[in-house]
């Protein structure tokens, strides 16, 4: 795990990334077969179509009332976690996260962190921060643990090594964990990750893990997980870092159980997980276990950027269930990789901007046909397909234009050639007089329509105008019928 | 049924692509609301919702060319619309487009007039046909703007339903996009490639003879993508299904 063998995928190779994916037709059955199986989860879980509706509605008014206090829900986060005995960290950047948990670790003289699922870790590429220091950060989340052995990032924010194949983990178990054979049965190759982590969890120095809701009224940080291995992470080393975005706050207890249905049922069709784990302090005095010491890093990178727009603030409503990836049909035919950003997808789309910049994420939100799969399934109503077109707005928006709120990289997607197309289709289509003489010409010129017609004729026959337009067979007709 | 008093006048907006490409799915619809006693309007100065540039986030372009439609339509009839995603366009997004500006409370009274073809067919003129075809097996695609926006999905099922020789099959994943969105069939074409190779061939596989479907874009790019392949089966806009299966014009 040097940094030789981690595969990034840059966002900006978005069309060659996605071109290669589209190619590997085991990556597509993968895919496709997950996303089905996972579709199919959710839709059981949500056999009324009315209580949905109702619960969604729900999910939204919480989490656009925690986003409306945000500054104060904050504030009052950190009071109560400090009262619980938590000691809360800000960060502005990825870099800054990375010190603070760094700097953590390296005060206790730790050497070993074991990490439960954490996508804002991700998006800071902390285990790879922590190894070029000399430090180890153990991935515990099985998924996790796959495509950190195989040096390679997360595919999917909820499955992360969704496009490994059975064959794909038995190699890996079997060249990167010690004295283990090669075994394709998913039960032996689960058990023998299971043994493989287990022993880390005594030996870590530090666990690590993400946040699925901070409750600002009691201090308390919320864990959903499945395999018990957050749970491990969080009780058992010394001392346990969580890390999350700022946008996680919720204001009261009773806001986590809506949310929790709606994730749950959304992201893996679950009506409960296995685990569900409310962190309110280390231990206390006469209690036998628990870690000494509890820190809670909170992260803007970027997100402060959508919040300060009030219509790219919903992008901040997201509770991370990634059923927009499972419904995206074209999420489902190129994967999470393609995409080249830790979200992938179309929450990442429309987040990833923020992050990185237009600049450096200028495809994504022109990688949907806004068919509004996601927006539909959002369980927080994030309306997706507008946050694209805004996006695609800011990035052909004049670099130099002065604006209330300017996007990072605002004006990257802007090419004169395209500029000057639109400028023509304008003068055409917005004037009758000419629309009509380029209606007359199209028709009458419809031998001469170009073989080729830039992207579309890859796929399709050349557009060929008919013979007549609507206008004047509508013009034809009123002199026939006298109207 | 819902069904309102029908009107005795009815604007026509045809749409951009059926006007230069389509033309005759445009006469169709106006010939199967006239046979039902609607006078039909077609004001001359029409000729786009604005659409592919409000998607490629070309705003302003949007706004001039949707603007030089607003006028067009002066008396209080409906504005009857061949095409899910331009309908879509006009009664949701136009009065977010003009918001704010001087035209905004116009643009949201012509947006509240919009109709979609297979809506009015159904809920306003309670279309009785009497099918005079072959039976046939037929396979629809939904346009997703029909669907998630201007949920009338339904009324297209309902109009083929109502024809006594029809069989209506659904296909594989019948509510997935097939890949058109405008810009994005031409910006992404490996992605849109794969979206409209798979809905072609759900629709192949069937076991219907042919499909429609009440949108131009999306009957454009299925049906380029099967006439690229060499393949003999494609598909028709619902309004010239409905005419033909009913005699044509009165």
């Amino acid at each position: 795990m040097n940094e030789a063998t981690l595969t990034y995928y840059p966002s900006r190779d978005f069309k060659a990334n996605a071109r290669a994916a589209l190619a590997d037709s085991n990556l597509r059955a993968s895919f496709r077969g997950a996303m089905d199986f996972l579709m199919g989860k959710r839709a059981a879980q949500f056999p009324d179509a009315h209580e949905l509706a109702e619960l969604r509605k729900l999910g939204e008014a919480i989490r656009q009332k925690s986003l409306a206090k945000l500054p104060e829900l904050l504030e009052q986060l950190e009071a109560k976690l400090t009262e619980n005995g938590v000691t809360v960290h800000w960060a502005e950047t990825t870099e800054e996260a990375n010190a603070i948990v760094h700097g953590l670790i390296a005060a206790k003289g730790g050497k070993l962190a074991v990490k439960g699922k954490s996508m804002v870790s991700e998006e800071t590429e902390l285990n790879h921060y922590l190894e070029a220091r000399g430090m180890t950060a153990i991935e515990s989340d099985m998924g996790e643990y796959i495509v950190q052995l195989a040096g390679e990032k997360p595919s999917h924010i909820i499955m992360p090594a969704i496009h490994k194949t059975r064959a794909d983990i038995a190699r890996l178990f079997s060249e990167h964990i010690p004295g283990t054979p090669y075994t394709e049965d998913v039960d032996a190759l689960i058990q023998i990750g299971r043994q493989a982590l287990r022993q880390m969890y005594v030996s870590a120095d530090v666990g690590i893990s993400g946040v699925n809701f901070a409750i600002a009224e009691t201090g308390t940080l919320c864990l959903v997980e499945n395999e018990g291995n957050g749970r491990m992470c969080t009780t058992v080393p010394d001392m346990h870092i969580a890390i999350t975005g700022i946008e996680k706050v919720i204001e009261k207890l009773s806001d986590v159980v809506p949310l929790y249905s709606l994730l749950t049922r959304s992201a893996t069709g679950q009506p409960v997980t296995t685990y569900f784990n409310m962190i309110s302090g280390p231990r206390r005095p006469g209690e036998k276990d628990g870690p000494r010491e509890v820190h809670l890093v909170l992260l803007d990178n970027g997100r402060s950027q959508a919040y300060s727009d009030e219509q790219l603030r919903k992008t901040l409503q997201c509770i991370r269930c990634g059923a927009c990836m499972n419904h995206c049909p074209v999420y489902t035919r190129i994967g999470g990789h393609a995409y080249g950003t830790v979200y992938p997808g179309p929450i990442g789309e429309i987040i990833s901007p923020h992050m990185l910049g237009l600049e450096n994420t200028v495809d994504l939100p022109t990688a949907s046909s806004l068919c509004g799969a996601c927006g539909e399934v959002c369980p927080v109503k994030i309306p997706i397909p507008e946050m694209l077109m805004r996006l695609r707005e800011e990035s052909v928006r004049d670099p130099h234009e002065k604006v209330a709120h300017p996007l990072r990289g605002q004006g990257a997607g802007v090419d004169k050639e395209v500029k000057l197309a639109w400028r023509l289709w304008t003068g055409l289509y917005s004037k009758p007089g000419y629309y009509r003489l380029f209606g007359w010409a199209a028709t009458r010129l419809r031998g001469l329509t170009p073989r080729h017609q830039l992207g579309w004729t890859q796929n399709h026959v050349p557009m060929k105008p008919a013979p007549k337009t609507l206008h004047e067979l509508m013009r034809e007709r009123r002199k026939e019928t006298g109207r | 049924m819902s069904q309102k008093r029908p009107p005795a006048d009815v604007y026509f907006f045809g749409t951009c692509l059926i006007d230069v490409f389509q033309p005759q799915a445009g006469l169709d619809a106006v010939t199967l609301i006239e046979r039902e006693g609607v006078r039909v309007h077609y004001p001359d100065a029409q000729s786009c919702c604005g659409q592919p540039a409000y998607t490629s986030g070309e705003v302003a372009a949007a706004r001039r060319v949707a603007r030089a439609q607003l006028d067009l339509f002066p008396e209080a009839w409906p504005i009857v619309v061949p095409s899910g995603s331009c309908a879509g366009m006009m009664k949701h997004h136009w009065p977010t487009l003009f918001a704010g500006t001087p035209d905004e409370a116009r643009a949201k009274e012509v947006a509240g007039r919009i109709v979609e073809f297979a809506d009015f067919l159904l809920n306003t003129l309670d279309w009785q046909p009497t099918d005079l075809g072959q039976p046939l097996t037929l396979a629809v695609h939904t346009s997703c703007s029909a669907r998630r926006e201007m949920n009338t999905h339904v009324n297209g099922w309902a109009l083929i339903d109502r024809l006594a020789n029809v069989k209506r099959v659904v296909h594989e994943r019948e509510a997935e996009c097939c890949g058109f969105g405008g810009v994005f069939s031409v910006r992404h074409p490996d992605i849109a490639g794969a979206m409209v190779a798979d809905k072609a061939a759900a629709l192949k596989d069937s076991g219907a003879a042919q499909f429609v479907t009440a949108d131009c874009g999306c009957m454009m790019n299925i049906n380029g993508k099967l006439a690229k392949d060499g393949d003999t089966f494609a598909g028709e806009h619902l309004a010239t299904f409905l005419l033909k299966r009913t005699g044509g014009a009165a």
